[in-house]
């Protein structure tokens, strides 16, 4: 297993899920897979199908409406597959922390989260440093 | 027997056209990310990814004729391992065995018959898209494809064995130094194009607009062996090319050999720049393209070859 973790650690596949974000992360996300930070030279390849998903990056607060659906994709997708929420309201909600309509705040409450990369938004620099060093803690 | 397993299974088959093709479809993506100013993966990139996806989990269906959905990637790989077997051998041992050029057109329209089985089998939207896509491709490449591969088999003089063709070259000159010969050898490698779902016909798995196609579905082994199969592509594809057009390559000195790699590669960096500096093309544009075109093209240069220039 450990050789395994090795090489996942080289080749992440990342999906994108949006849940009822104001967008500014996802702009952020977009930014990321730009040839300006070429990611592909650590191995990050941003998928479309959640079938391929090493991660799953999740921005937004995660609102009643959009939970059974994020939990959904999470069961959809093949393990070993790690969670990482992306921005401030995964973590603690920031502007929408008063919300009538917020099922996950923090994400954990509606799927298993193995790292948060906050900031609103967070930098692309940011979220590569928080990805390596989620996998930087596999062993 | 033993010698035939491994054929099938060590030098020109599995081992050598999938390590060979993980290399390859290493160049191809660093030289992309080279047009794109950027540094590109690390060397053993394709590697790490195919033997992550080994580990990863297989998600069936429920509800859904899943042996098809299982199956349909090892029939297209074994298709593959066979097809690279063939021209392998003839490319660098100079020897047939198992087949001809019918055999070989065969083998790769079983490759996307099984994709499109597998990819029906699901019942995803983007899924049967992508292989409704992948049908009209077939249909639009297929006709062009088997007009290039003509032009040699005339010119040798209707032989439709690959040495013949070989034997032929290297006693009267190269195909591609005639005028049907240079006509077809730049319709082949459009083809060749369309054949591997390479970007300016990638319309089957369009990536940015339906997600994959047909693989969309398809997680873990079964995805790596769709994976691998594309990159085995990379290997026997330009060295059909090379041997049907461009004489082969021979073992007789170093420099021979070098002209061997050379010829190959060329054929490889043309069609990774082919796909770097065109848009992809629409289904029905990809489709006049082939049938307005690249056919009657490839059609001028088989009666070229009949005439005889």
């Amino acid at each position: 297993m450990a050789f395994y973790n090795k090489i996942i650690k080289k080749s992440i596949w990342v999906f994108h899920v949006s849940a009822s974000p104001c967008n500014n992360c996802d702009i952020e996300i977009l930014d990321l897979i730009t040839p300006g930070y070429d990611v592909e030279r650590f191995g990050i390849k941003l998928v479309g199908s959640v079938r391929h998903a090493d991660v799953l990056l999740v921005t937004g607060v995660v609102s009643y409406k959009v939970a059974p659906r994020i939990k959904q994709l999470y069961e959809q997708a093949a393990k070993p597959l790690f969670v990482i929420g992306i921005g401030t309201c995964t973590a603690g909600g920031a502007t929408f922390k008063t919300s009538y309509n917020k099922a996950g705040i923090p994400l954990e409450n509606v799927i298993p989260v193995n790292a948060y990369v906050t900031g609103c938004p967070p930098k692309p620099e940011a979220m590569i440093d928080g990805v390596l060093k989620l996998l930087g803690t596999l062993k | 027997m033993l010698k035939y397993l491994f054929y099938l299974l060590v030098f020109p088959g599995f081992l050598f056209a999938s390590v060979f093709g993980l290399i390859v479809g290493w160049i191809e993506r660093k030289v992309s990310a080279r047009v794109q100013f950027r540094v590109g993966p690390p060397f053993f990139q394709n590697f790490y990814d195919v033997f992550k996806l080994w580990g990863k989990e297989i998600i069936l269906i429920r509800n859904t004729p899943y042996f098809i959905f299982v199956i349909a990637p090892i029939i297209a790989f074994a298709t593959v391992i066979m097809t690279s077997t063939i021209v392998g051998m003839t490319f660098f041992y100079g020897v047939g065995i198992g087949g001809d050029l019918l055999f070989i057109i065969y083998l790769m329209v079983i490759y996307s018959i099984a994709l499109i089985l597998g990819a029906s089998s699901t019942g995803n939207v983007y899924c049967s898209i992508g292989a409704g896509r992948e049908m009209k491709m077939l249909i639009s490449d297929e006709l062009a494809f088997i007009l290039v591969i003509l032009v040699p088999i005339i010119q040798a003089g209707y032989k439709i064995d690959l040495t013949q063709i070989l034997a032929y070259q290297s006693a009267n000159g190269m195909i591609i130094g005639s005028a049907s010969g240079i006509i077809a050898f730049i319709v082949g490698i459009l083809c060749l194009q369309a054949k591997m779902g390479m970007v300016p016909f990638d319309i089957a798995e369009a990536e940015t607009e339906i997600v994959e196609g047909p693989l969309m579905e398809y997680s873990g082994p079964l995805l790596a062996f769709w994976k691998l199969a594309h990159y085995m592509m990379y290997v026997f594809l330009p060295m059909l090319l090379v041997i049907l057009f461009w004489g082969g390559m021979s073992f007789a000195s170093f420099g021979s050999i070098m002209a061997g790699i050379g010829k190959y590669l060329l054929i490889v960096v043309l069609m990774i720049l082919i796909r770097n500096t065109n848009p992809r093309v629409r289904i029905d544009s990809a489709i006049n393209f082939f049938w307005k075109w690249a056919s009657p093209l490839a059609l001028i240069a088989v009666i070229l070859a009949i005439i005889g220039v």
